[in-house]
């Protein structure tokens, strides 16, 4: 009887399971050098030649192709193998019983670590289940989303309201009488924050261009956020930082850089965002593994390669009186108040009082609050955190909406949601649906990966952004793999993805009679779910 | 759809002039009501323009109620007058059993008080007579200011007429400014608060049109003003923010339109008052207006406004004839009214555009 070693990792303990039509392949090569997970070789299985039990010692020996069997060099499931084969002679094959994190666990005594996003789903998504369902008929005439005008902007920054804004009248007209928090006017949709490193110099830089084009060829008033990693010098000593928002976290990586570049700045950022937490890891700070650190990534972040992590916490910073005295008034003065400066943070329970807090400081520093629920992705996370932690965004943004509402100040600190929006495809529904929540607008960053190429999903297909080995090139930091990226295609697909949601924000617009955003409409919200409709306090409908 | 009606005039005026304008408009509206506000009172008010005049309708009860509370604070009666009834057989009214108007004399303690005070004791006994009517199901308190006076009804605007007399000038029931809506305005329920004109310390509001901002309107102006009840309108908010602009924050006339109906950020980086427009455009985000909507209002300096809609997708026009001002939905009704009047000078208001009626009736015009 054969020996079977249980111990060892087995294919059928892995998450995808190589189908491979010998008959079909012409040994092109192509698969495996593609694969940027080594997951798969070509090997050589010797065969009986003949079924006849007479011709016993005939054999031959065929060429295959075989999957690695290995904790470290194992297949993903990214599919590139199957996209460049020719002859369709190999495929993937989701193993149901996949036991890989199990035995990864059990052989590494160490906390399983992926990038991308939770793969459990199972909240359902709440999003989907509402509906625009107050359309405007008759006496109150629906618009035209080709003919018509529409305002899609949105302040970002510090709101004051109207009797504090210290206005005076003077020959019938108002005149300000006091230095006012800084305030821009931007579009309601911002690249969310990916930084140098978590993905790779050509992604960041398709971002950076096309927000530059939007803004200034398009007349869209799109603005990107750095991430923590800096941001090129060159780049922060142009014009074109002011489309660009500095975000700055607890490790403070790339700040060296922009400090020393303030003093030949031509124009201000267009914000500061202070990272405190982010929803698809909430708790945890950024996690950038050594394999990711760059040679130009270390340049940037003044750092030497190794594993970055960066703190769950501002370090100092143990209560919000302090953060709003210490961190966001040094990053205020640091652009002599001109800039607004925000935060961010992962939807909590917590939230609330957070956002109160920051709605009741007397000094109206906090410019921005931007919410990122749990269906957020990133870079690199322990599984355990990506799975089992965080809080969905939709009802959290409406209870941080309803608790300014309640107190009269709506408005005040804008409101920004991000977190797994254009999950199911409509990005621009998510987006109008959260804006009629109570969003001033959104930030996203898996919309701007799925567009880019980003193979993987949220039922664990590839979800390998932080080995640095991304099949796309879009969170790879090794040459060849970052040269699968086109930089101007990529751009030039953002920019017009940005274009199509701009119409189908307007064509939902339309029919509700708005022709600026509809930011708190919930009254154009209905919902099928009763549990959702009581929640969000939108009409239930069936 | 609504009709509206705003007329005022260097005479003395009967309401009879607002059934005639309205008459000829009524193929526009759907024979539900009428409702109307007088402000600068003559006949038998003449004399009282400084009292609080209260106008409500109700029940036997609310009418004792509305006196006991008016008693309880303070307040004497000075003068009472109640239209004469026509009950005749078959018209289309559902009328309530009283109608009160009078006026009163501010409670002693107030006699050395300031305007400001006076004001504030109007505005809170109005509410509190609003509350105990509501809770009592026996009334309601329509207005409760000096020199002004409001009677709404729900029925036929001809059958309305008929029941409170209203038809036969004279010269007792006079004001140099009435405003009147035909139809008892609500897409929602049929409810008197919800006709226009609306009205709140000295300002008159109607509506021709939708506003599809509501519920931001609303959840922002509940918490606003002590003032600022009801919503039983979506055309209520359109007064509440005039209200807001000038008699709580004190800024001029030309910013309403600029808070109602914001020019766009690519319009207003252009203008020299850039700063000062945009930071109105998000401090007062919430008072934004959407949809199709024409707003004539009163303020209390006495002058007429109206405004459109950024897209101008509801009539309106003005006329002009020797000591009159018509502002109206449709020309029908100026026709009717002041068929000699030079056409030509008729004013078709803009999307942009204020038009102001100043107290002497010279008009102004802005573009926002």
């Amino acid at each position: 009887m054969a020996a079977v070693k249980i111990n060892e990792l087995h294919k059928s303990d892995l998450p995808w399971i190589l189908e491979y039509d010998e008959s079909k392949c012409i040994q092109c090569g192509k698969c495996t050098a593609v694969c940027s997970f080594n997951a798969i070789k070509p090997a050589v299985e010797i065969r009986k030649k003949s079924n006849s039990i007479t011709e016993k010692n005939k054999t031959e020996r065929v060429l295959v192709i075989k999957q690695n069997i290995s904790l470290d060099n194992y297949c993903r499931g990214c599919g590139m193998c199957a996209n460049v084969c020719p002859n369709g002679a190999i495929r993937l094959i989701r193993n149901k019983d996949d036991k890989y994190s199990v035995a990864y666990r059990a052989n590494k005594a160490d906390s399983f670590k992926k990038g991308g996003r939770s793969n459990l789903n199972t909240e359902g998504r709440t999003l989907d289940k509402i509906k625009i369902g107050r359309i405007s008929q008759m006496t109150d005439p629906s618009l035209d989303a080709q003919r018509h005008t529409f305002e899609l902007r949105t302040p970002f920054g510090r709101v004051l309201k109207a009797d504090k804004l210290n206005f005076d009248v003077k020959d019938g007209k108002i005149v300000e009488t006091t230095q006012l928090p800084p305030n821009r006017w931007i579009y309601p949709i911002i690249f969310g924050d990916m930084s140098i490193g978590a993905v790779s110099w050509r992604m960041w830089e398709a971002m950076a261009i096309a927000t530059a084009y939007l803004n200034e060829v398009m007349g869209i008033p799109i603005r990107m956020c750095t991430g923590e990693g800096g941001i090129p010098t060159k780049l922060l000593k142009s014009r074109y930082v002011k489309y660009m928002i500095l975000q700055i976290a607890s490790g403070h990586f790339g700040w060296n850089r922009i400090i020393k570049a303030m003093p030949d700045m031509t124009e201000d950022p267009a914000g500061i965002l202070i990272k405190i937490g982010q929803g698809a890891k909430p708790g945890d700070g950024g996690l950038l593994l050594a394999s990711k650190v760059a040679r130009y990534v270390q340049e940037i972040r003044g750092v030497p390669r190794a594993d970055l992590l960066s703190p769950p916490t501002h370090q100092g910073l143990y209560s919000i009186e302090e953060s709003v005295q210490k961190m966001f008034l040094s990053m205020n003065a640091a652009f002599k108040f001109k800039v607004p400066v925000a935060i961010k943070v992962a939807a909590s329970v917590t939230s609330v009082p957070v956002y109160n807090n920051l709605l009741r400081d007397p000094y109206n520093i906090v410019g921005g609050f931007f919410l990122d629920g749990l269906a957020a992705g990133t870079g690199a996370a322990h599984e355990i955190s990506l799975n089992h932690t965080g809080h969905p965004i939709t009802s959290k943004l409406r209870d941080c909406y309803l608790t300014a509402v309640k107190q009269g100040r709506q408005g005040e600190i804008p409101l920004f949601a991000g977190g797994g929006l254009g999950q199911t495809g409509s990005f621009a529904a998510d987006a109008f649906k959260l804006i009629c929540l109570g969003a001033n607008g959104v930030f996203t960053g898996r919309m701007l990966l799925e567009i880019a190429g980003c193979v993987g999903s949220d039922t664990g297909k590839c979800n390998a952004c932080n080995t640095g080995l991304c099949p796309a090139g879009i969170a790879a930091q090794n040459d060849n793999l970052v040269k699968r990226l086109d930089v101007d295609k990529v751009a030039q697909n953002l920019v017009n993805y940005i274009l199509a949601t701009d119409i189908e924000l307007k064509k939902l617009m339309a029919p509700i009679g708005c022709s600026s955003l509809p930011i708190g409409r919930s009254d154009a919200l209905i919902t099928v779910d009763k549990h959702i409709s009581t929640r969000l306090d939108i009409q239930y409908a069936c | 759809m609504c009709r509206i009606g705003a007329i005022k005039s260097k005479q003395k005026l009967h309401p009879s002039i607002a059934l005639k304008l309205m008459r000829s408009q009524q193929e526009g509206h759907d024979d539900s009501g009428f409702a109307f506000v007088m402000q600068d009172m003559g006949g038998i008010f003449e004399n009282y323009k400084e009292l609080p005049l209260m106008s409500m309708a109700g029940t036997v009860e609310g009418a004792r109620l509305a006196e006991d509370i008016l008693r309880d604070i303070g307040f004497t009666r000075v003068m009472q007058w109640s239209p004469d009834i026509n009950n005749k057989k078959g018209l289309k009214i559902e009328a309530l059993p009283i109608y009160m108007f009078e006026a009163l004399q501010y409670p002693k303690s107030y006699k050395h008080a300031t305007k400001e005070e006076k004001e504030e004791l109007l505005i809170d006994t109005s509410i509190r007579l609003r509350k105990a009517l509501e809770e009592t199901n026996s009334g309601y308190i329509y207005s409760f200011w000096p020199d002004t006076l409001t009677l709404k009804e729900i029925g036929s605007p001809k059958d309305i007429g008929t029941y409170f007399n209203l038809w036969e000038e004279n010269k007792d029931l006079t004001s140099s400014i009435i405003t009147a809506q035909c139809r008892q305005n609500t897409n929602y329920d049929i409810v008197r608060y919800a006709a226009h004109p609306f009205f709140l310390e000295g300002y008159t509001g109607l509506v021709n049109g939708e506003n599809t901002f509501y519920e931001k309107n609303k959840s922002y102006q509940e918490r606003l003003y002590k003032g600022y009840l009801g919503f039983e309108s979506d055309s209520q908010c359109l007064l509440y923010t005039l209200h807001y602009i000038r008699k709580i924050l004190k800024w001029p006339l030309q910013y309403f339109k600029h808070t109602i109906t914001p020019l766009s950020y690519d319009e207003i980086i252009k203008r020299e008052d850039s700063d000062i427009l945009l930071r109105i455009k998000a401090s007062l985000e919430h008072l934004e207006v959407n949809g199709p909507n024409t707003f004539l209002g009163v303020t209390p300096d006495k002058e007429l406004i109206c405004v459109c809609d950024s897209k101008k997708l509801r009539p309106v026009v003005i006329g002009k004839h020797n000591d009159t001002v018509i502002m109206t939905s449709e020309v029908a009704g100026i026709n009717d009214l002041m068929p000699d009047r030079n056409t030509e000078e008729d004013i078709y208001p803009n999307e942009r555009e204020t038009v102001v009626i100043k107290d002497d009736l010279t008009v102004e015009r802005w573009q926002q």
